[in-house]
């Protein structure tokens, strides 16, 4: 699981071209969404918060930016988590696009506290490729937490 | 807390939730403070950069590996190609050579005629991107050179064409850069063609720069080359930096409309070099005469 955390950290920092860098999704926030759900105990808003420092330094962003935000969506995420588990794949994903959208909202809110400037696309884009991609996700992840806990 | 373990089906709270996800935006929020306002934080962002490093080595290896394996593959035919290309630069840059020697002998003669100290030349190394930063609108780049090879904040990057940043973060073996075309950044420029005087500002694109200070009287075109002024004190004098691209002259307004293209190409880049420049040269040092 944590070796997930490190392939969505790398996914992260791999050089795209100049136009698909908007459109990169947030690999991060929905791999920590997926095991907050899922493994709620193990997976909490102490491990988000941390993998959210990680991603800080390692984009380079003021340090605390990502942590804040990943660790409020895992908040949420925990939350709900019994629900988010019951609800039917669309229905799902739906949520997925809302959280996504509450995470770069707080990324939003935190550069516009700190008068960074960014284009819109940068907010938006990430939001809809992660939630597209989302379903994807969810089956490559359920197929490593069925692989973990058949080792035990 | 042991019967909700027990029995995973029961709708149990997550002991302490709500508290734990409290104190750790509080956190994060102080972090925020902490590094953005009072850059408290090097050293955190330091010492967490060395665990991060692995990722970005892991990340950077593939395209490393391609650009090696690009080289061992090259055909002979584009081999010749590039030799005989590489034959015809190198004359017409040997002879270029012969005239900058005596140029350069013709300088340090004037300057000796001045009575002024002569320019040492910038030392320089070469250093490769590692990762670009995934947040374009910082335009900040990783490169592979860090505290251990000398390398301190501020210090100016070029490429073979011009300005390509400075040094904002130096780790051990790493450094962060910001590039010159980052919203943040202005470079203090003149003119090449009459050492008019002014600042180039990023705008967030990798081609254009923005020269907001210019009065519409200013004397500048299309096609004046940009070079560093040196009066920043971060960039030695003299490495160009833009060429201008349009100017528009509003008359209503108190300054014109001019944008620039730099020299480098920011976007295309995968090596830099650093450089140290010699101790600032003052015609008018007290201390040389």
């Amino acid at each position: 699981m944590i070796i997930t955390i490190i392939v969505s950290l790398m996914l992260m920092v791999v050089p795209l071209p100049d136009r698909a860098e908007p459109f990169r999704p947030d690999w991060v926030a929905l791999t920590l969404i997926y095991w907050a759900m899922m493994l709620p105990r193990t997976w909490s808003v102490g491990s988000a918060w941390v993998v959210g420092i990680l991603l800080d330094v390692a984009e380079g962003t003021i340090l605390g930016q990502h942590a804040l935000a990943l660790c409020f969506i895992v908040y949420v995420t925990v939350r709900f988590h019994l629900l988010m588990r019951v609800f039917p794949m669309q229905q799902l994903t739906a949520t997925i696009f809302a959280l996504l959208a509450l995470y770069q909202f707080v990324l939003f809110w935190v550069n516009g506290a700190a008068g960074l400037q960014v284009d819109a696309i940068h907010y938006w884009a990430p939001v809809i490729t992660g939630t597209v991609l989302w379903p994807v996700i969810t089956m490559l992840l359920a197929g490593v937490r069925a692989r973990s806990q058949l080792r035990g | 807390m042991v019967a909700s373990r027990a029995n995973n089906t029961n709708p149990a709270r997550i002991p302490a939730l709500g508290i734990r996800v409290l104190i750790l935006l509080a956190a994060s929020i102080l972090l925020m403070v902490l590094d953005h306002r009072q850059n408290y934080l090097g050293t955190v962002r330091k010492t967490l950069g060395a665990v991060v490093y692995p990722i970005q080595v892991v990340v950077d290896a593939p395209f490393r590996l391609w650009d090696w394996a690009r080289q061992g593959t090259t055909d002979r035919n584009a081999l010749q190609l590039e030799l005989s290309r590489l034959r015809a630069e190198k004359l017409l840059s040997s002879a270029r050579l012969q005239r900058l020697t005596a140029l350069e002998a013709e300088n340090a003669r004037l300057r000796d005629l001045l009575e002024a100290r002569s320019h040492v030349r910038d030392q320089i190394r070469v250093a490769e991107i590692m990762a670009v930063d995934a947040n374009p609108y910082r335009h900040n780049i990783v490169i592979d050179v860090g505290e251990s090879d000398k390398v301190y904040d501020g210090q100016a990057i070029v490429d073979a064409d011009g300005v390509v940043g400075q040094v904002i973060e130096t780790g051990l073996t790493t450094s962060q850069a910001i590039l010159i075309s980052d919203p943040s950044h202005a470079l203090p420029v003149e003119v090449n063609r009459n050492g008019l005087r002014t600042i180039a500002k990023g705008t967030g694109e990798f081609d254009r720069l923005d020269l907001p200070f210019l009065p519409n009287n200013a004397d500048i075109r299309e096609g004046d080359l940009l070079v560093t002024s040196g009066l920043g004190g971060a960039f030695p004098s003299g490495y160009p930096v833009a060429v201008v691209t349009t100017v528009t002259r509003i008359p209503q307004a108190p300054f014109a409309d001019v944008s620039a293209r730099p020299s480098a190409s920011l976007d295309q880049v995968r090596e830099v070099m650093l450089v140290w420049s010699s101790e600032p040269v003052d015609t008018t040092d007290e201390s040389s005469e």
